[in-house]
């Protein structure tokens, strides 16, 4: 039973993830994204972690993705994207392929160079870490969020309130947009300015040619 | 009759690799701002799900605690990104990731 449970939300989270990256289209990557997360959740299940997978399909794929979405509809950006042409070239593509491939590789190669001794051992922790069985996982998770990690606990709504506050900071419209010199403004008008003095040096050029011909 | 092969915590472990190497790949491949974000949300899922994994593992619950405040740190990640991707494609609504290069030395 659980294997075909792991085979059906395995092949659904590598299928979304593949999606994320081959999709053309913004709008389908992210409701591919929300494939790989349904699908981690249902894994989540499967190993025990019942609170985990309430939160990932509550905070993954009821929040953020449909925070990507509304930004996608909101900016209008949803075109799609030519995946055939390599802005950067150099053979960036075939780069990224191998920094892959030996990302997924390390860790391939570790779990066969321990063929399997690393694994299954129980961790030297006392009895308030240890995991009891069946759907005990939420009150053992609270316990072990308000008690040992009840500083970092607090530290993240401190986080929490920062984000917000630099979310607002950043996606606010500057009204004075005159008081603010923005710095992608600056380059681009800088690029045209170099552009249009190279097209003149060009001219002055041609003219002392056409004059020189002229005086021939 | 196929013998039905038991799943090991190794499983996961080899998913969790193949999702985060299929994250780095696209985020490196991808130009879209929005889609190099939803890469590195497939990297922090194949991270918590290996979390999960080792949780169940060893037996031991801290894991899923660390889970709770990566998905934290992924919800204030997200908002402070796509702040920065509004502020960017608002200026400029074709921009990649390339035209991101002001600060290049």
């Amino acid at each position: 039973m659980e294997l075909f449970v792991f085979l059906v939300a395995g092949g659904a989270c590598i299928l979304g993830a593949l999606g994320v990256v081959l999709n053309s289209n913004p709008v389908h990557a992210a409701l591919s994204l929300v494939g790989t997360l349904f699908g981690i959740a249902v894994l989540f299940i499967a190993q025990d972690a019942n609170f985990l997978a309430a939160v990932q399909v509550i905070v993954y794929a009821g929040a953020i993705v449909v925070l990507f979405l509304f930004v996608l509809m909101l900016l209008g950006v949803d075109r799609a994207e030519d995946l055939s042409i390599e802005p950067l070239g150099g053979g960036q593509r075939a780069a990224a392929g191998i920094v892959g491939l030996a990302v997924l590789g390390l860790p391939l190669f570790a779990f066969r160079s321990v063929e399997g001794e690393a694994t299954g051992a129980m961790a030297g922790t006392g009895d308030a870490n240890h995991l009891g069985s069946g759907a005990a996982d939420v009150a053992q998770l609270g316990e072990s969020l308000f008690t040992t990690y009840l500083f970092a606990f607090e530290a993240t709504s401190v986080l929490l309130v920062i984000a917000v506050v630099g979310a607002v900071v950043l996606a606010r419209k500057v009204k004075r947009a005159d008081y603010v010199t923005d710095p992608l403004v600056v380059a681009a008008e800088a690029e045209a300015a170099a552009s249009v003095d190279e097209s003149d040096e060009a001219d002055d050029v041609s003219e002392l040619e056409t004059e020189l011909e002229a005086a021939e | 009759m196929i013998a039905v092969a038991e799943v090991t915590p190794a499983w996961y472990l080899v998913l969790g690799s193949i999702l985060f190497s299929i994250g780095t790949v696209g985020l490196l491949v991808r130009r879209n701002p929005l889609v190099m974000f939803m890469c590195v949300e497939l990297m922090l899922n194949a991270v918590t799900l290996t979390f999960v994994t080792f949780s169940r593992m060893l037996q031991d619950i801290n894991g899923q605690s660390v889970v709770v405040f990566v998905l934290v740190v992924a919800a204030a990640e997200v908002v402070v990104g796509l702040g920065i991707i509004v502020a960017l494609l608002r200026k400029k609504p074709t921009a990649t990731a390339d035209d991101v290069n002001v600060l290049r030395g």
